[in-house]
């Protein structure tokens, strides 16, 4: 069955969600290709989105691999342009309009307040995948320990998620 | 997601001269090309460095406008502020040569890794290497919730909004939509242009 008209009508919805940035559409992006159209699982979901944590460029480059798995190379293309047009088209209607919105007195208020819904979004993808992704002391041991890493030093994290996957190999496969 | 340089202190900069936005669509192609293929780790700081520092496209102080634009809207930071810069510099053209030159090298990269994690992602030390580095995402994730809110609260109560939106989407199970519009705008209402007279109300 053709999945391209279900791939962009999905991924053009959760466009719409990303305030904040790409995770606070997580929970929305679990049910949808999860639960609703089994495109893939959600150790495979978890899978995708961390690796892609390791990849140069906005981070939310895994839905490419959702595309491609339910639809080929033109899968691939349609999600990229459903989840990224959308936006696109409104932060360039904000370019042109932005200085006059400048003195708009709610811009500040649009601003203020949105950054902690954002917030909460953000920790609400977050609690979502680490329902997945934190079962044992081990995880837990290596998500606490990427974190105080983080507060504490200037390091790339993209390094420390390649550290996660040497820990992982140490800590889970079978003796 | 690194946050390193998002508050870049304007003060320190010399009086910002003219900016020259000589940039043909090419070079923005390219110059977002190339931060899309190196920015490991987090894509804003190499934004700057390559934009403000490197190009001299946009000064600083219009790098941390565009920047807290680019936070307010729906949208990665990264493709927002490729849209904003692009049209800065050649209009709707110029956004969109940014936006493929930023996506492009990423894109290429997942579909690949999506056609090797579809042959080889039941092998027992990538099983592995994966739970290690999920677990590392949810760090990370967490270390950026701490350094947002740092940065963009505004005061106590907006952890209260925090509180509402996680309840919201992960204990009532609202769904993503429904809790942006609820809390959303009761918290842009709490946040509410004031006039200098007193009003009454919250706060």
């Amino acid at each position: 069955m053709n999945q391209i008209p279900a791939l962009i009508r999905v991924f053009a919805y959760l466009s719409t969600l990303t305030v904040g940035g790409g995770m606070a559409a997580f929970p929305e992006l679990k049910i949808l290709t999860v639960e609703v159209h089994n495109w893939l699982t959600f150790p495979q979901l978890i899978h995708i989105y961390s690796v892609g944590q390791m990849y140069p460029g906005p981070n939310m480059m895994m839905i490419v691999v959702i595309g491609q798995w339910a639809g080929g190379f033109l899968g691939a293309l349609a999600v990229l342009i459903a989840f990224f047009g959308p936006t696109a088209v409104l932060a360039f209607i904000v370019a042109l309009g932005w200085k006059k919105l400048e003195k708009w007195p709610w811009r500040t208020s649009i601003q203020e307040g949105l950054a902690p819904v954002s917030i909460g979004l953000l920790l609400a993808g977050c609690f979502t995948m680490a329902k997945g992704a934190i079962f044992g002391v081990e995880t837990a041991a290596i998500a606490v320990g990427v974190l105080l890493i983080l507060l504490h030093y200037k390091i790339n994290p993209a390094l420390l998620v390649l550290g996660g996957a040497v820990i992982g190999v140490l800590s889970f496969m079978p003796k | 997601m690194s946050d390193a340089v998002l508050n870049p202190s304007v003060e320190s900069l010399p009086a910002a001269a003219p900016v020259a936005a000589q940039a043909s669509i090419a070079q923005i192609f390219l110059e977002f090309l190339i931060i899309g293929a190196t920015s490991f780790g987090g894509v804003v700081p190499y934004l700057r460095g390559s934009l403000v520092t490197k190009r001299g496209w946009i000064n600083d102080k219009e790098f941390v406008e565009m920047l807290s634009i680019s936070r307010s809207l729906p949208g990665l930071n990264a493709t927002n502020m490729a849209i904003l810069v692009g049209e800065k510099l050649r209009g709707a053209l110029g956004s969109i040569a940014a936006i493929i030159g930023i996506c492009l090298p990423g894109a290429v990269l997942m579909y690949v890794v999506g056609i090797f994690y579809r042959i080889h992602g039941d092998h027992v030390w990538i099983t592995a290497a994966l739970k290690g580095v999920a677990a590392a995402a949810v760090g990370l994730i967490l270390s950026t919730v701490v350094s947002m809110s740092k940065k963009s609260l505004t005061g106590k109560f907006d952890f209260v909004f925090i509180a509402l939106t996680v309840i919201a989407v992960n204990r009532l199970h609202l769904g993503v939509p429904r809790t942006l519009v609820a809390v959303g705008l009761l918290a842009i209402l709490f946040h509410r242009p004031r006039k200098q007279q007193k009003e009454s109300g919250a706060q």
